[in-house]
C-alpha cells in the first residue's frame, strides 16, 4: 500500500496550485480518496470525533443491494433468449449470453456517466461525489437488454447533465437521475424501449411458433380489451413454450423486461439489505407496496374491465414496481425527506403506478412516471409536514 | 409538579477512557487563564488589569463593554503575567500566575431578602454571573432580564463526562443556596433535572425551591436544551436561563460566604490520558500538569471538554471556563487503504451501512480525530432526526441557516438550540458537515440583525 501511496504522492505536485494539471485537482483527490480514506482531521472547535460512516460507504451499500437483481437479470436475459428461439441452453450458456448483453450496457453507463460527472467537477471545481456509483448501476438495470449502446450513452449524459448537474450536482437534484435517463429514452426513442419486441433478443434466429415477446403488463392490458380474465391470459401466455406468466414466475422474475426489474424476489433481497443497513427508508418501501396493493383492491371494487378485476397482488409482481419502489423511490435526495412525508410519498407512488397501468393505454408501465411525478411532488409534501411543525411551534407560543 | 420524561432518540457514545470515581494526586497547575473566546456572547471585551498587576480570586479582570455590569473574575490570586492577543489584537487569554495559597476578595454573605435588581447586580459584580446562560442563543445572561424559568441539568450524558454527583460531593448546602438565589431571579420556576435511571444523588436530595424532573434515555437526555424542550419550550420572545450544576453550587458559595470560589473538580479522561480520574483545581487551569506521563502529547488531541462539544487546546493550553473535563485521544491524521469499504466492528458508528458492525459489538470504542470521509452536500435523510429528541426538523433548520432565511430559522426552532444540541447530528452526519459552527452562524445572524 505504501507503493500506491508513494505513487499518489509522486504525482501530487502536478495537481497542486501552480502545478501543470492544477485544474484537475478534484480528479486527483477523487481517486486518492477512493484508494485511501483521507487523512482529514476534525477542526479545533466542534465535534472532535466523527462517525466512521461516510457517503461512500452508504452508496456502496446501495450498489451491493442491487447486485442480486443484476445477477438475476443477466441469467434471465439468457433464459428468455433460449425460450424465444426454442433452443436448449445450460445455466452457463444463459449466463454467458446474458453477461454479453448486460456488461456493455453497464460499462457504457458508468464510463459515460463518470466522464460527464468528472467534466462538471473539473469545470465547477467541486469534489467528485459518490452519487454516480449508484446511478450508473441503476441506469443499466432499467434498460431493455438490447438497447443500442449509443442510446444508453445519450440518455446517461442527458440524465447527469439535465437531471443533476444543472441543479448543482449530487444532493441537489429534483428528479431521480436514473429514472430521468429512462424517461428520456422512453420519449425520445420509444421504438427501442417499448412494445413487444425489445425485451427478447433473437439475433439471427427466428422466434419459435407461438412465441410472443409481450410483457406481462402488455398481456394484462390486451386481455382486458379481449375480455379474457387477466390471470388466465397470463398463465397461458407462452405456456406451450414452458414459460408462463404465472404469479410465481413473475415473483421469481422469469419473464421478459428491463435488465434488473423482472424479479420481485431479488428486489426484496435488495430491500432487506437496504432496510437492515438503515440506508433506505422502510417507510417508502412499505408505503409503495401497500399503496399499490390498496389501489389494486380499489380497482377490483370498481372493476369495469378485466384488467381492473385482476387480483391486486398481481400488481406487486408485474413489471418494475418492486424494483422501482425499492431502488428508485428510496433515493433520499429526490424522495420526501420528512418522516411523515415518506409514508405519503411511498403510498402515492404505489397508488399512481396502478392507476397509470390500468387506465392509461399509452404507458403500460406506471412506476417510472409515478416515481418521477412524486419526485416533483415530494417537496410539496415536505412543505406541508414542515409547515405543521412550524404551526405546532407557533401554537405553543400563544397558549 | 415534577415531570418524568423518557426519551428514545439519541445515541450514547461509549468510549474507552472513562475516569474512575476517585480523586487522584497530580501536580497542581500554576497558571490559570480567562479566555474571552469561551463566552460566545462577548462583543467588545475590555481587560481591566495590566500585566504585572496582582489580583485576588474574584478580582474583576475582564468585562464586555456591551454589558458592562457583568464582570469576569480572576479564578485565583496571583500576578497577571500575560495578556495574549491574536490577529487584529483580538483578546485571546489573560494569564495569571497563582500564589501558593489562594486568597479571595471578600464581600460578605449575600442577603437573599433584597430586591431582585440589587441581588442580580451583586451577583453580576461577583464573578459567578457568567455561569448563567441565556436561551435563546447560549450567551451570558443579562442581569436586567427576568427569565421565564431557570433550568439546571443535574447530569451529563456527554461521552466520558464527569459524574455530576461526584464533582459536587459535599456541596449540598451551597447547591441549595444557589437554587434559592436563582429562584429569586426568575418570575417562574427553577427546574432541576436529574437522571431518571438512578437514585437521586445526595447533593440533590431534599432540594427545596426547585421543581425536580426526571429524564432518562440516551444522550442528549442530559443536555439542558433537550430538557427545556420537554418542560417549557422557548418560543420567540421568551428568555430562559440555564446554569450548570457546578455553577449553581458556585453561586451558592458566593451567597453563603461572599467569595468567588473557582475551585472545581474536573475529570481526566480519554484513551490516551495516562492518569485517569478526578482532580481538584480551579477554573481556567493550565492542563500541562494533568498530562504528566503522556509520552508525546504533540501527537495527540488534547480537548478541553468532551469529544462532542469540546475544543482542541495545546499541551500547555487552558481549561475552558465551562469545562470540567480534559479528554485526550489520538489524532487521526492517517490515510487508510480502502477505509471507506473495509468492514469493521471496532470503529464507532451510529450507522449500520455495509461493513459497519459496531452496533453488534458492545463495550467501549477507541476513537481518534479522523473525519472518516470528506465533506459532501446533504444526501442521506432521516439521520439527524434519529438523534434529535426534540420536535425539530434538523435538516430543514440547517438548510434554513445555509440559505440565511431568517423567517425559516425562527419558525423551525433556532431559538431552542445551541451548538451542543446539534453536536450528535454533526457526529453522525455521513456528509461530514460542520453543523455546530453552522448553528452558531445562524444564531449570530438572528442576534445581530
Amino acid at each position: 500500500m505504501k507503493l500506491l501511496q508513494n505513487l499518489f504522492d509522486g504525482i501530487k505536485p502536478n495537481f497542486e496550485k501552480g502545478g501543470k494539471w492544477e485544474k484537475f485537482h478534484t480528479l486527483y483527490e477523487g481517486h486518492r480518496t477512493i484508494a485511501f480514506a483521507p487523512d482529514l482531521i476534525t477542526k479545533s472547535k466542534g465535534a472532535q470525533i466523527k462517525d466512521a460512516t461516510d457517503l461512500k460507504r452508504v452508496m456502496i451499500t446501495v450498489v451491493i443491494a442491487m447486485i442480486p437483481a443484476l445477477l438475476f437479470g443477466i441469467l434471465n436475459i439468457g433464459h428468455q433468449h433460449f425460450i424465444a428461439t426454442g433452443a436448449e441452453g445450460t445455466f452457463l450458456d444463459k449466463a454467458i449470453f446474458g453477461a454479453l448483453s448486460v456488461l456493455p450496457i453497464l460499462i457504457v453507463s458508468y464510463a459515460v456517466g463518470l466522464a460527464t460527472e468528472f467534466t462538471f467537477c473539473v469545470i465547477r471545481n467541486h469534489p467528485i461525489s459518490e452519487g454516480y456509483l449508484v446511478t450508473g448501476m441503476l441506469i443499466a438495470l432499467v434498460m431493455p437488454p438490447f438497447i443500442p449502446l449509443w442510446q444508453v450513452a445519450l440518455a446517461t449524459i442527458f440524465a447527469v447533465v439535465i437531471g443533476k448537474e444543472v441543479f448543482g450536482g449530487t444532493g441537489m437534484n429534483i428528479l431521480n437521475v436514473a429514472m430521468t435517463a429512462r424517461a428520456f429514452l422512453y420519449f425520445a426513442y420509444p421504438a427501442q424501449i417499448s412494445g413487444d419486441l425489445v425485451w427478447t433478443y433473437l439475433g439471427d434466429k427466428t422466434a419459435v411458433d407461438g412465441f410472443s415477446g409481450a410483457t406481462a403488463l402488455a398481456v394484462a392490458y390486451n386481455s382486458s380489451i379481449d375480455g379474457t380474465p387477466v390471470v388466465e391470459a397470463l398463465s397461458t401466455h407462452n405456456a406451450a413454450l414452458g414459460a408462463d406468466y404465472s404469479f410465481m414466475s413473475m415473483f421469481m422474475g422469469w419473464i421478459p423486461g428491463s435488465i434488473g426489474e423482472t424479479s420481485t424476489l431479488m428486489a426484496l433481497v435488495g430491500a432487506v439489505i437496504l432496510v437492515a443497513t438503515g440506508v433506505a427508508s422502510w417507510k417508502i418501501i412499505v408505503g409503495g407496496f401497500g399503496g399499490a396493493y390498496i389501489m389494486g383492491l380499489v380497482m377490483n371494487a370498481l372493476a369495469v374491465n378485466e384488467y381492473m378485476a385482476m387480483p391486486a397482488e398481481y400488481h406487486l409482481v408485474m413489471g418494475g414496481l418492486a424494483f422501482g419502489v425499492v431502488f428508485m423511490a428510496t433515493d433520499p435526495v429526490s424522495a420526501a425527506q420528512t418522516e411523515l412525508g415518506k409514508w405519503i410519498y411511498g403510498i402515492l407512488i404505489g397508488v399512481f403506478t396502478v392507476i397509470i397501468r390500468v387506465t392509461n393505454p399509452a404507458y403500460p408501465e406506471g412506476i417510472m412516471l409515478a416515481v418521477l411525478f412524486m419526485n416533483v411532488v415530494a417537496p410539496l409534501i415536505d412543505h406541508y409536514v414542515v409547515k405543521a411543525n412550524k404551526t405546532r411551534r407557533l401554537q405553543r407560543a400563544t397558549v | 409538579m415534577s415531570k418524568i420524561v423518557k426519551l428514545k432518540k439519541g445515541f450514547d457514545l461509549k468510549l474507552v477512557g472513562k475516569a474512575p470515581l476517585e480523586l487522584i494526586q497530580v501536580a497542581t497547575a500554576t497558571t490559570f487563564a480567562i479566555k474571552p473566546t469561551d463566552f460566545p456572547g462577548i462583543q467588545r471585551p475590555k481587560v481591566l488589569v495590566n500585566e504585572g498587576d496582582t489580583v485576588k480570586a474574584g478580582t474583576p479582570i475582564l468585562l464586555d463593554k456591551a454589558m458592562d455590569q457583568v464582570i469576569y473574575a480572576s479564578p485565583v490570586s496571583g500576578e497577571v503575567v500575560e495578556i495574549k492577543r491574536g490577529d487584529k489584537r483580538k483578546l485571546l487569554e489573560i494569564k495569571i500566575l497563582a500564589d501558593s495559597s489562594v486568597s479571595h476578595e471578600k464581600v460578605g454573605a449575600l442577603d437573599l431578602g433584597q430586591d431582585r435588581a440589587t441581588l442580580a447586580a451583586k451577583l453580576a459584580a461577583s464573578g459567578v454571573w457568567p455561569n448563567i446562560i441565556q436561551r435563546p442563543f447560549g450567551i451570558v445572561a443579562n442581569p436586567a432580564d427576568s427569565p421565564k424559568a431557570i433550568f439546571v441539568s443535574g447530569f451529563d450524558t456527554h461521552p466520558l463526562a464527569a459524574e455530576v454527583p461526584f464533582i459536587l460531593q459535599g456541596e449540598g448546602r451551597y447547591f441549595q443556596a444557589g437554587i434559592d438565589a436563582l429562584a429569586k431571579l426568575t418570575t417562574g420556576k427553577v427546574h432541576l433535572n436529574v437522571d431518571g435511571t438512578k437514585q437521586v444523588p445526595e447533593v440533590f436530595a431534599g432540594i427545596k425551591n426547585a421543581q425536580v424532573n426526571q429524564f432518562s434515555g440516551p444522550h442528549p437526555a442530559g443536555n439542558v436544551g433537550t430538557q427545556i424542550h420537554h418542560l417549557d419550550p422557548i418560543n420567540k420572545g421568551d428568555i430562559a436561563w440555564t446554569v450548570s450544576a457546578y455553577g449553581v453550587s458556585q453561586i451558592g458559595k458566593f451567597v453563603l460566604e461572599g467569595i468567588y470560589d473557582a475551585s472545581k473538580v474536573i475529570a481526566l479522561t480519554g484513551s490516551e490520558m495516562s492518569q485517569k480520574g478526578y482532580v481538584k483545581t480551579y477554573t481556567g487551569a493550565n492542563v500541562s500538569t494533568f498530562l504528566g506521563g503522556i509520552a508525546q502529547p504533540e501527537t495527540l488531541r488534547i480537548i478541553s471538554g468532551n469529544v462532542l462539544t469540546g475544543e482542541k487546546i495545546e499541551k500547555d493550553g487552558y481549561l475552558g471556563f465551562y469545562h470540567n473535563q480534559v479528554t485526550v485521544i489520538p489524532e487521526g491524521k492517517y490515510e487508510e487503504f480502502l477505509g471507506w469499504l473495509k468492514p469493521s466492528a471496532s470503529k464507532l458508528s451510529f450507522h449500520k451501512a455495509l461493513g459497519m458492525f459496531s452496533f453488534l459489538k458492545g463495550g467501549e470504542f477507541k476513537v481518534d480525530t479522523n473525519t472518516h470521509g470528506e465533506e459532501r452536500p446533504f444526501v442521506v435523510s432521516g439521520v439527524f432526526e434519529k438523534v434529535m429528541p426534540m420536535d425539530i426538523l434538523p435538516t430543514y433548520l440547517f438548510k434554513a441557516i445555509v440559505t440565511e432565511d431568517f423567517d425559516e430559522m425562527e419558525e423551525l426552532g433556532l431559538y431552542e438550540v445551541i451548538e451542543e444540541d446539534v453536536a450528535l447530528c454533526e457526529f453522525v452526519d455521513p456528509s461530514k458537515n460542520e453543523l455546530q459552527e453552522l448553528v452558531r452562524h445562524g444564531i449570530e445572524l438572528l442576534m445581530y440583525n
